[in-house]
């Protein structure tokens, strides 16, 4: 049977994902460009009978989700960058807790209050841990609606596999705008698995106690020591990426989300003049993936990082390629979008044509 | 024989760490024992702070969740949305609720969360070594404070006094302070959180217990001049008794009122 195809706006398909994944409470906190989202979530989960709660601030909306997913339940927010920064303490201690939950930042142009325009600005906010201590999570970067609706619905999942915050990095474009989406099957709540780690129903178990405090150094380095496995293991089968015409470019583009549109587009222009121009783009930001884009490495292909920011994934792009490829920049911030004729007549000058 | 004492089930029967005269062991048992006679211990959930009381989930034998320092009231409100029944407990000392947690503990009482918080008060910061705290009385001394707490020419401020902030929020329906300095407020204050916690299974909005507790180590007494002082300083300035009461006539039947 032919799934059923919707318009709608990125922000309100997160949420509509969200509602089908069986996500149970959600805590929000008005900022642009992400409010649809709050308001969908708002009208379908109290329709539901599920949890919404317009919080105070953003601190209180993530550590309502820490509550909320502290009793195994599935816990969302969901925030635009200045918020994402006061979320940063509660995703911190997250992960110190190894607490599955969903982030979704739908970014704008910062830093400080910035403005509402879309931007790839917190790119080492998302990857880097973002908050203090040493940690990572997992961070989707979907490209479009359908994809930001299919990563929003399979994050829960994610995160309760890998017992660790989701976030989903999209950005104001993919946030505002309305595209074709159809939906995968609603889960319900009611019929997901008890957690064993949770809180509450401790019928003949021993207490669980969720916390991220050890004050012995020790012990500490242990636990640490063990979460970073986890990473290693996901590092091992989480990386994600697409790729288009890399095997005989002598240019690949690498870029994600908003960025990856352009260009794919710029892409095909490029082709069209007969230069071999590829694109890589990176599904999982952390982890990174490193994999692909190394074995892609060779001293004849350039490479070229394009991000709305004055470059931040580029970091992770020379990591992998390790001085073996030339590696460039091409991007706009402050809230522009790179144009695709703007990106070719750079590509053209990459590679003299 | 009748058995005149019986360590509480809800209680690890361990020492505790805290220091001698302070006032958090007593209040701890006094939770214990009120989840042990209302048979909750499956079903209670503790909030512990950041303070000195983040060891509670050392002792108390029942689950626990700790949030980041004064985000007790946002936590408590995500858990008891997902187990609205069970009992969850905010446990908070002076400067988690009324110096970094405000915000939280006003929203939260303000949306009549069905939590019941129980906050602790001894007018200094115990954990981080004696500074001043939002509940410390004028005059007070503390390492932040090395001349007292000044309100006006060091601009330090006045003792905040929760309890009557929360009181003209709609959704508490009861706010009660009492004290752990002697025998007798030791009782009304155990009657307290169990009106409070009766309430909450019952559902019927916002409670919170303030208790006015000893620090001797912070305070630089020993702690039978601990509790003369609690007794002479801070009782003047934070009134014991019931300071609202908005809960249901079959709750006040119940507690034999």
């Amino acid at each position: 049977m032919a799934q059923e195809k919707r318009l709608m706006k990125g922000n309100e398909a997160m949420g509509e994902a969200a509602v089908r994944a069986g996500c149970q409470a959600y805590f929000g906190y008005p900022i642009t460009p992400q409010n649809e989202l709050t308001a969908y979530m708002a009208r379908h989960m109290i329709e539901k009978k599920r949890t919404f709660i317009q919080a105070e601030s953003e601190t209180s909306a993530i550590n309502m989700v820490f509550g909320a997913a502290s009793t195994g339940s599935r816990a969302m927010t969901s925030s635009s960058s200045p918020g994402i920064s006061l979320k940063q303490e509660g995703i911190s201690f997250s992960c110190g807790a190894d607490l599955p939950l969903v982030i979704i930042n739908v970014q704008r142009a910062g830093p400080g209050l910035g403005g509402i325009a879309p931007a790839q600005g917190d790119y080492f906010q998302a990857t880097r841990g973002g908050g203090h201590g040493d940690y990572y999570h997992l961070v989707l970067a979907p490209k479009s609606v359908q994809e930001a609706a299919d990563l929003t619905y399979e994050a829960f999942d994610l995160a309760e596999q890998w017992r660790m915050p989701v976030m989903v990095l999209a950005d104001g474009m993919i946030g505002q705008m309305m595209e074709g989406v159809s939906f995968k099957e609603p889960k319900d709540p009611a019929k997901m698995p008890r957690k064993p780690w949770a809180v509450g129903h401790q019928k003949n178990r021993e207490a669980n106690h969720i916390a991220s405090t050890q004050l012995d150094p020790e012990k500490f380095n242990i636990v640490i020591d063990e979460r970073f496995r986890r990473y290693d293991e996901i590092k091992a089968k989480m990386q994600r990426y697409e790729e288009q015409e890399c095997a005989d470019a002598d240019l690949v583009l690498v870029a994600y989300g908003t960025s990856a549109r352009v260009s794919l587009g710029a892409m095909q222009m490029a082709r069209e003049l007969g230069l071999k121009v590829g694109m890589f783009r990176p599904i999982t930001l952390w982890p990174f993936p490193e994999k692909r884009l190394s074995e892609l490495a060779d001293p004849k292909r350039k490479f070229l990082c394009v991000e709305m920011s004055k470059g931040q994934m580029i970091q992770d792009v020379r990591l992998t390629l390790n001085g073996r490829s030339e590696v460039s920049f091409f991007g706009r911030s402050g809230g522009l979008i790179p144009t695709e004729e703007d990106l070719l007549a750079e590509i053209r000058r990459i590679l003299n044509k | 024989m009748e058995a005149i004492y019986a360590h509480p089930k809800s209680l690890k029967p361990i020492q505790t760490k805290y220091c001698p005269g302070c006032g958090h062991g007593v209040i701890h048992r006094l939770i214990a024992e009120v989840i042990d006679e209302l048979g909750v211990q499956e079903k209670s959930v503790l909030l512990n702070p950041v303070g000195c009381s983040i060891w509670a989930d050392l002792y108390f034998d029942f689950d626990s969740v700790q949030v980041p320092h004064g985000r007790t009231p946002a936590g408590a409100t995500g858990i008891k949305r997902m187990l609205p029944d069970h009992l969850v407990i905010c446990y908070q000392g002076d400067g988690d609720l009324a110096a970094i947690g405000t915000g939280e503990a006003v929203h939260a009482a303000n949306r009549g969360e069905k939590f019941t918080t129980i906050f602790v008060n001894n007018a200094i910061y115990g954990m981080t070594g004696g500074q001043m705290a939002p509940t410390t009385l004028v005059g007070q001394k503390a390492t932040t404070a090395p001349f007292g707490r000044d309100p006006v020419d060091a601009g330090m401020g006045y003792p905040v006094k929760v309890l009557e902030m929360l009181a003209t929020l709609e959704g508490t329906k009861y706010l009660a302070r009492g004290a752990v300095n002697n025998v007798v407020n030791v009782r009304k204050t155990k009657q307290y959180i169990k009106k409070a916690f009766e309430a909450q299974l019952r559902g019927e909005g916002f409670t919170m217990v303030e208790i006015l507790s000893q620090c001797p180590t912070n305070w630089g007494m020993d702690p039978v001049e601990s509790n003369a002082w609690l007794e002479s300083s801070m009782m003047p300035v934070f009134k014991l008794g019931v300071l609202k009461d908005e809960l249901s006539v079959s709750a006040n039947k119940e507690a034999g009122k």
